[in-house]
């Protein structure tokens, strides 16, 4: 059983203050959806729990375990067990999803063998072309693509906590559906938890949350069970924001 | 020696060179150790066939007295093993003047790797120049590999001509040297020549490489690609200026023209100048240049995977050299060249 904790976390970025002390406990097997207004936001909390570079901690902490997930460097994170899924997957020219993940294995003093296999297997789940291994990360790929590699990488390696920065971005309803339903696998299959950041309910078709969380002018302003999704779908952020 | 007046960087195409440290009183006239394989029935001892027609300062030093290895193959014939010649310059303060010439005949076809070795107490200087000329339908392939000690200076000159319908493909991969400059020209001079070149560079320490390209179009319907790729680290640097003349008969012609630097460090520094000259409007032609640091994005990327920052820097500069190790000639080298570019990356393989 894994525990992320964020403890009234507040985020500045170029000087503007974003994340004004967002409170949120996710455990393994839970699925946490955080859902809000354009610029309510919702990335930058995802940024700063993965410690990219420019997303300034202000106050707060974050745990993963207990142990002290704002001290430590990017990949130390990923190590530890977190994954972030993103909203617009970088493209590496030049660079292999087998020599990432394989890298990123070794890392963690994990050798998965056969690695090929692992990808393949998983590949074939989601129904990520195959071709599209042997390529570049992300290099030329549709939305859908990028989102389905996306999914593969987090499925290979397995992280404590999943984080999927608006997921249901700029990809069809045949990628969402695949992808949704690999990390709603992984929540029963390696007690996978989750904190999914989203605008719209259609994600949830798949993914089911277990609480629903509002994010509005950098706070937790609501947080329900998944029936305040349906509220939102309803009545929309007005009430909120 | 005879008397010569070396240029300045006030010439435009000495420009951020380090022309002003060379000192020629230095170096005694010597020999470079050169070893050819793989060349049987095609060596011959005949001198340069002396087609360059706009040779510089250093070329003519070389031409006083070179060491010719001339390659000349016969009308249709595809020489069957991959020729290697190897330089080896043994002893400091001294001059070295190789000169290869590959003359391919008619549809014939060559393959020719060029290796430049010194251990890094060698203090001396390398004039080598090549000359290529590509006769109608012919095909050669050649690749240098500087493998130069720290302290080796290289000044050189590469010159291929192309008749109708003939392919050159001109491959450079410079890890050694202290200050290695190439200036590297192509001729297209029948219709439906062709040239490629393509350049691997990469500079640590107080390093500099230095290339100079020209893509010379003179005859309709000819095609040229040029892909120079570079890296600088330390306090290393590079330049790159390139021109493609396109002249008013050579219609219907392509050239491209692209240069790409990555800086792994603040205190290193690179130069990249392309230059267009079009006589005429109907051509298709392109030129890119970029100089700059390893995209933060991709670095984030990879270390929201997992991979620990010195792996996702390897990552990215073997992926940026990607496509350039692609288009290099299948050769025992290129194992070299790979761990070449890790041990500057100072990281594991």
């Amino acid at each position: 059983m894994s525990v992320l904790e964020i403890r009234d976390l507040a985020v500045s970025v170029a000087g503007n203050q974003i994340l004004n002390g967002v409170t949120l406990t996710i455990r393994s097997g839970e699925v946490h959806a955080v859902m809000g207004p354009n610029g309510a936001g919702k990335s930058t909390l995802s940024a700063a729990i993965m410690g990219k570079p420019g997303y300034q901690v202000t106050a707060g902490t974050v745990t993963l375990d207990g142990a002290d997930v704002l001290a430590m460097r990017t990949w130390q994170r990923a190590v530890a067990g977190l994954h972030l899924v993103m909203q617009y997957p970088t493209e590496v020219p030049g660079v292999m999803l087998q020599e990432v993940l394989s890298e990123a294995l070794a890392a963690r003093g994990a050798t998965k063998k056969p690695l090929d296999d692992l990808i393949e297997a998983e590949a074939e789940r989601i129904h990520f072309d195959r071709e599209l291994v042997r390529r570049a990360v992300n290099v030329d790929f549709s939305g859908g693509e990028k989102k389905r590699n996306e999914t593969l990488q987090m499925a290979v390696l397995q992280p404590k906590i999943a984080i999927l920065d608006e997921l249901d971005s700029g990809l069809d309803i045949d990628a969402l559906r695949d992808c949704t339903k690999r990390v709603e696998d992984a929540t029963k299959e390696t007690n996978l938890g989750v904190l999914v950041i989203t605008h719209y309910s259609k994600l949830f078709d798949e993914l089911k949350p277990d609480f629903v969380h509002i994010l509005a002018k950098g706070k937790i302003v609501k947080s329900g069970g998944p029936e305040l999704a349906d509220v939102l779908e309803r009545d929309g952020y007005a009430a909120f924001a | 020696m005879t008397a010569l007046t070396l240029p300045t960087i006030d010439e435009e195409i000495w420009r951020y060179s380090r022309i002003n440290e060379l000192d020629l009183l230095r170096y005694r006239d010597g020999k470079a150790e050169t070893v050819v394989t793989g060349a049987d029935g095609i060596q011959k001892g005949a001198p340069g066939i002396a087609m360059m027609s706009d040779p510089d300062v250093f070329a003519t030093i070389n031409g006083e007295s070179p060491q010719v290895t001339a390659l000349t193959t016969p009308i249709g014939g595809a020489h069957p093993t991959m020729v290697t010649v190897t330089h080896r310059i043994t002893e400091s303060g001294v001059i070295a003047r190789p000169r290869l010439v590959i003359d391919a005949a008619e549809n014939s076809e060559i393959v020719v790797v060029e290796r430049f070795i010194s251990d890094d107490d060698i203090d001396s200087l390398v004039l080598p120049v090549l000359e290529v000329h590509a006769a109608q339908a012919a095909r050669v392939t050649y690749l240098v590999v500087n493998e130069l000690g720290l302290k080796t200076w290289q000044i050189g000159h590469q010159m291929a001509v192309g008749e109708r319908d003939s392919t050159v493909r001109l491959f450079t991969v410079a890890l050694g040297g202290d200050y290695a400059r190439m200036r590297a020209e192509v001729r297209l001079v029948g219709q439906g020549a062709s040239a490629e070149q393509t350049a691997l560079y990469f500079a640590d320490g107080n390093q500099m490489h230095d290339f100079r390209t020209l893509q010379v179009h003179e005859a309709p319907r000819t095609h040229s690609d040029l892909l120079f790729k570079g890296a600088v680290k330390d306090t290393a640097k590079s330049v790159y200026t390139g021109l493609i003349r396109i002249a008013e008969n050579a219609g219907k012609s392509e050239a491209f023209q692209t240069n790409r630097n990555l800086t792994l460090s603040s205190g290193a520094w690179a130069e990249s100048v392309p230059n267009l000259e079009i006589e005429t409007n109907d051509v298709k032609c392109s030129h890119a240049s970029t100089v700059g640091p390893i995209d933060d994005e991709q670095r984030f990327y990879l270390e929201s995977r997992g991979v620990p920052p010195e792996v996702a820097e390897r990552l990215v500069v073997f992926g940026f050299f990607e496509d350039v190790i692609a288009r290099l000639p299948e050769s025992a080298l290129l194992a070299d060249v790979r761990k070449g570019v890790i041990e500057k990356l100072g990281v594991r393989a």
